[in-house]
Parts: structure tokens; sequence; C-alpha cells
């Protein structure tokens, strides 16, 4: 148990000390500053000669926003095409069929908007060329998407009035050509020298040592999951994810992958320091973050650790803590902290099966991703985070009495009525969605069978489980669910795109309308948002609108599986 | 919209030649230099590929060391974990067959010595590894139906374990293809 737990330990540790720097980097490399990938300008330039860009425009928010919409369109467009037409490209070595529209529509969308929900399984439902031209180049430019978005948002912060934001193409490319890339590159080649395969055969067939024929699933896995986790994708190359021994064949790989997808959102934090020159305020919301992680991570590792108490009624030997849905090579530990660190992070790749986690620990992992500012996404979660620092701004400011101000700008009505609705479309889509699944089975359980592989609240689970995966774009899910149906696949479509855009635009706005009030310096009477008890009282906002809202789903889902367990 | 649409068209184009080409090439390159040039590393015996040493095979036959319990019954065409929740009755009896079965089969082993993993199925359904202790409980089964001694067998096992990463992180582990070769080879099988 000591070594599982001094592996997790470390790995938190050191994704702390490598995203440090990482941070610094980045907000040299968006404000254009000299760093060390400056010999990435060729590529750049070539990319924006190409497309016909003059990255040096600046763009008032709204067209950053319209830019951004317009290029996921053609993306959505794109990923249609080759989803539904797959079966007669090239480089399909093992011959998987086209998918059909609901599917195509549900995989499309979900890769679109940094999801990546999976309802198929890579080694049957996709083809190589897929796996690369959809999975892969979308897992790249949506991570891109999101990291510019952030940055605009940075922009806006500033001490000084204006429309101008800087250009959406500049931060966008950037985040690819001094990130991305270069990151997903060195990850890949860890993970081909650990024996993830990079390759473009088919499956191979082979006679077992005792004698049985099997086929063995292969393909162009080190690229594409490099990127899947470095851009808090999540989608997996093959079924089971990370939890394939092909595509994390071993603990070393497991950390670099877990530090892969944590780096860039706690970079992002250190960045915004950096950027604006606040590192107290950066350092503010990261303990809040850090405050949040660990209270779901705690009692998931232990949960975890001490087995389930189902099994140990058998009487066997359950050392090794709870088993089922986990690897050998990771161990419960290394499970429970994977588990938690990408639910809170928008990432949703899994290197064990949640679905088998005791209900607590599933409750952690729900929480997490109902939260969804703890860390977040590749640059969306800071965007959250902001939605609810302008809440805490607010209430705060009208308890002590005073107009509410953030970094020196009026937080007014406007502002606060688009972070409200940012902050309550979330509950809104999860709860509206698991109520409609929910009555739908119940109407009539035995033509719905198939959607539930667990019987009572743990089946109920499941169904909130997937909502909330989809509206907090994460994308791991209790997999027991059947959710290749029209019902899912369309329902779970729609709540992904309202719940990328809306809470992306929101916070841009909100940025957007602060810029271009006047700037009022800080004197002895503004309230300081980079402060312990300012962090305390964000903390409390978050716990009061994202947990408190889902309390009863709680309750009636993971709560009552643990009271009946334990 | 339509200003925006060209730029967003030429520019998803030059993306796709970047992401969709010359990084996985470059990924390719790189790997060609890797052990078994980014095929994933095989394991030859008497001249022919009898599997990968990362992707877990079954073994079910009892003069060999078990595998885990695995949702897709090791066809690695495919990967699943079998999504059962804790507190699931019809998932708890499948366990307690397990352990009964693994008891009669091995019957020197006490219940209280059962390894978990041997009677609960892994994420992947693909696991290559048991723990040490889910090897060891297994010892004593092979042994006899090999008419091996028991103390070379577990022998075997101990020059099988996997420590953990740089001696501290993670798990000590058995990877059961490995171990099971060696045993065949023992006998010249």
């Amino acid at each position: 148990m000591t070594n599982e737990l001094l592996g997790i330990g470390s790995m938190y540790l050191l994704t702390l000390v490598l995203a440090l720097p990482l941070g610094a980097y980045l907000a040299r490399v968006f404000r254009g500053e000299k760093n060390l990938l400056d010999f990435m300008r060729p590529v750049e330039n070539g990319i924006f000669r190409v497309a016909g860009i003059d990255a040096q425009r600046e763009m008032s928010w709204q067209q950053h926003m319209l830019a951004l919409l317009t290029i996921n369109l053609v993306w959505f467009l794109l990923a249609m095409l080759i989803l539904c037409t797959q079966g007669s490209l090239p480089l399909n070595p093992d011959g998987n069929p086209s998918m059909s529209p609901d599917l195509a529509f549900n995989t499309a969308i979900s890769f679109l908007v940094n999801c990546n929900l999976q309802h198929y399984s890579g080694e049957s439902g996709l083809s190589y060329l897929s796996q690369i031209v959809v999975i892969t180049f979308l897992q790249f430019v949506t991570a891109a998407t999101g990291l510019a978005a952030a940055v605009v948002v940075f922009n806006a912060l500033q001490s000084r009035t204006t429309e101008k934001l800087g250009n959406f193409y500049n931060y966008f490319v950037k985040s690819l050509t001094r990130l991305l890339l270069p990151g997903a590159l060195l990850i890949a080649l860890v993970l081909a020298f650990n024996g993830t395969p990079m390759t473009l055969q088919g499956k191979q067939q082979l006679i077992t040592l005792q004698g049985d024929s099997v086929a063995v699933s292969r393909g162009p896995v080190a690229a594409m999951v490099a990127i899947k986790e470095l851009g808090t994708n999540g989608g997996g190359f093959f079924g089971a994810n990370s939890a394939h021994p092909l595509e994390n064949p071993n603990y070393l790989t497991n950390a670099v992958e877990n530090i892969a997808l944590c780096i860039i959102p706690f970079a992002m934090v250190f960045a915004l320091g950096f950027y604006l020159q606040r590192r107290r305020l950066a350092y503010m919301i990261f303990g809040v973050m850090t405050i949040g992680f660990m209270a779901l991570l705690a009692p998931t590792v232990y949960y975890e650790l001490h087995g389930n108490p189902a099994i140990t009624s058998l009487g066997i030997n359950q050392n090794l803590g709870a088993l089922e849905g986990k690897e050998i090579r990771f161990g419960a530990a290394a499970s429970a902290y994977w588990s938690i660190t990408n639910t809170v992070i928008s990432c949703g790749s899994i290197n064990s099966m949640h679905d088998s986690f005791m209900p607590l620990s599933g409750m952690n992992q729900l929480l997490g991703m109902m939260t969804n500012a703890f860390y977040g996404g590749c640059g969306v979660g800071l965007l959250n985070f902001f939605a609810y620092l302008i809440i805490a701004v607010f209430i705060a400011g009208l308890m002590v009495g005073r107009t509410p101000e953030f970094l020196g700008k009026k937080i007014e009505a406007r502002e606060m009525k688009i972070a409200v609705i940012v902050t309550l479309l979330h509950p809104l889509l999860i709860l509206a969605g698991t109520a409609l699944a929910a009555h739908t089975y119940a109407g009539n359980p035995t033509e719905y069978a198939g959607w539930l592989a667990n019987p009572g609240f743990h089946g109920f689970s499941e169904m909130l489980y997937e909502f909330t995966s989809s509206s907090a774009n994460n994308g791991s899910g209790f997999e027991g669910l059947g959710d290749n149906t029209p019902f899912w696949n369309i329902s779970t479509g729609v709540v992904l795109l309202l719940s990328r855009y809306l809470p992306i635009i929101g916070p841009v706005a909100i940025a957007g309308l602060l810029a271009r009030k006047k700037y009022i310096p800080e004197s002895a009477g503004t309230l300081r948002a980079d402060t312990a008890t300012f962090g305390v009282m964000v903390l409390t906002v978050i716990i009061i609108v994202a947990a408190l809202a889902f309390f009863p789903a709680l309750a009636l889902g993971p709560l009552a599986e643990h009271f009946g367990l334990y | 919209m339509k200003t925006h649409l060209l730029p967003a068209l030429r520019l998803t184009l030059a993306l796709l030649l970047v992401c969709c080409v010359a990084y996985p090439a470059l990924v390719w390159a790189g790997a060609q230099l890797a052990p078994n040039s980014g095929q994933g590393e095989t394991i030859r015996h008497n001249g022919r590929v009898v599997g990968y040493a990362n992707v877990g095979q079954k073994f079910d036959r009892p003069e060999y060391f078990n595998s885990r319990p695995s949702a897709v019954d090791y066809n690695a065409s495919g990967s699943a974990g079998s999504n059962k929740g804790p507190s699931n009755p019809e998932y708890l009896a499948t366990v307690h067959t397990r352990v009964e079965a693994f008891l009669s089969q091995n019957p020197t082993v006490k219940r209280a010595d059962v390894p978990a993993e041997l009677v609960t199925a892994s994420g992947s359904g693909l696991d290559p590894h048991l723990s040490p202790a889910g090897a060891y409980a297994q010892v004593e089964r092979v042994a006899r139906l090999r008419k091996l001694p028991v103390a070379q067998v577990r022998a075997l096992v101990a020059a099988h374990i996997e420590e953990p990463l740089i001696v501290f992180f993670g798990p000590a582990k058995v990877n059961v293809l490995r171990l099971n070769l060696a045993l065949d080879s023992l006998q010249g099988r």
C-alpha cells in the first residue's frame, strides 16, 4: 500500500513542479514575448500564408466567437463526412463499417466539443483514417480552441479599457505549434518506446501458448493517445481506453499520461498569474481548486484501497483493494487517482472501469464533473471557474455593501445574468436529461432493459453519470450503460453542443464587456480578489451552486447504494 | 460568418497537413527506433509468435498459472470490463461461484488466501498480470499437475516478480504469459 500511495503522491508533486515553469512559458508565448520555441515561427507563418490570415489583426470578443464557431462548423462537417463513409475509404485494414447517422452525429459532436464520449469501441467502430483525420485531428484543434478562448479572457482582464482582444487565429495556432504538437510528440515517443503500437497494419492473428486462436488489434495508437491526454480529450483508441495494455503498457506510461492530462489545466492557472502579473490571484485560484480536488481524491483512494465490503464478506484476500474493473499493473490507488484527476479535469479517459468503483468513489467522480472547475479542461476549466468568480465577487460585494468590482472593473447586471445562466445551465442539462431518461426507462423497463447493466440505485447512477459526463464535456462513462441507441446518441449530442459553446461564449462575453469598462485603480475600499478570505467565498459559491443542486440526485444514486452496501 | 468561412476552410486544410500527416509521420519515424519498431512487443516460442508481452491471454487450463477473469474472454480484437456495480447481486453471485471453483481446484489454499484479482474481472479484459500473491496461490496446483517440486515452481514465480517502478512506485506484478512460458521451457515443451 505504501508503494501505491508513494506513486500517486509523486505523480501530483511532479505535475506541480512541471506546471509552474510551463505556466510562465505559456504567458510568454501568448504575450508574444521571446521564448524557447521561437524556431517554430516559420511553420506558423506558413500556416497563416496557406490560410490567408493576417494574424496581427486585433478582434473584438464578438469577432473572436464568430471565428471560433465558424471553424468549428467546418470541422463538424468534415468529421460527419468521414465517419459516415469510412467503410469505403482507405486506411481501413480491419474492414470496419461506416457509422450509422445517429452514431456519427454523436461521435462528431462529442469530439468536436472536446468531450470524447464514445458510444462505439475503437477496435471495431473506426478505420485508421477516422482515428487520424477525425479523432486525432479534433483532439488537437479542440484543445487549442479552448486555450485560445482562455487567452482572450486573459487579454480582456488587463488593467486598461479596450475593445481589441488580440487575434483568435494567432492564439489558436500558437497553442498548437508552441504547446500541443511538441508536447504530444514527446509523449508519443515515450509511449512508443514502452510498447504502445504505432503502425498502420491491421489486426494480428495468432495462436496463444495455450492454443487459443485470437486476433490482436493494433494501429497508430501512440500518436493518438499522446494528444488524447495532453489536450484533455480522453477518447481512447481502444474500447477500454487507457486500461488497455497497449494504450497504457506500464506504471511509467500511466504516470506520463496522468501527468500529461493534468499539466495544461494546472499551468493555465499559473499562466493567468504571469500574464496579468497577478500571481497572488493565480495562487488563490489554484488553492481553491486544490482543496476541492483533494476533498474528492482522499475518500476515493480510501474506499478503493479498502475493497468491496460485499466481497470482504466472502472471506477472501482483498489486500490490494477493490479490483473489479482495475488492472494489476496500476493498482487501486493509481486507478482512484486517475479517476478523480480525469473527472475534475474534463479529460474523461479511464484506466479502470468507473462503473465498478465503490458507490462513494463514483459519487466523487460525479461531483468532479458537476463542479467542473477544479482545474477543469484545457482552457475551459478556467472559464468555468471565472463564472464562479464573478458570482462570488457579486455576492461578496453585496455582503459588504460595496459596488462589486473584479480587477478594477465594475460587475453589473448584464455580466451577472450571463454568469448565472452559464452556471445554472449545467445542473439544468444534467438533471433534466437524467429525469427524461429515468422517466422513459420507468415507463417501459422491458423495452429499455438493454440500457442498464446493473439493477437498482446503481442503474440510476449509470444514467446520471452519462448526462453529467456529457454536460461537463468529460467523456468518461459508467460503461455498463447501453448507450449506442438513438435516444442516447441524440439526447447526449444535444447536451454536448449546448454545454460546450455557451460556457465558452458566456465567460468570453463577460470578459469582453469588462474590458470595455473604465478601469478603476485599486483603493482601500476595493474588495481584494487575491486573498484567502475571498478564496473561501469562491469555494462556498461553488459548493452552493454546483454541489447542492445535485444532492437529491446523488441521494437517489450513489448515496443510497452506499448505505445499502456498508 | 462569411468573412470567417474561407480562412476557416484554408486553415483547416493547413492544419490537416500538420496534425494528420507531419505529426503522425514524425511519431512513426521515431517509433522505428523503438524495440519492435512500433509494432508492440511480441514473444516468440518454438519458432512462432505466441503473444504480445503486454496483452494478456486466456489461461484456464489447470496446469498453467491462470489469468484473471475477463469480460471479453481475452479476445484482443476488442476490450472491455464487466462494468458490474459493487452491489449488483447477480455479479456478487458470480464472484462467489468463482471463489468456490478456485477453492475446489486448489484445495490446499485457505479461503482467506484466495486473491481477489482471480475472482474479479480486469478493466481491459486483457490484463497481462497477476499480483505475486495471485501467482503464489496457484503454485501447489501447478506443481502437482506438472509433477514438479513445489519449491522449484515457487522459485520460478519469485524469479518472475517485476518490482515496482524504481523500487518505490506502484504495485509489484507477475507477467502470466512469461511465467507460463518459463514453466513450459522448464519441461522442454
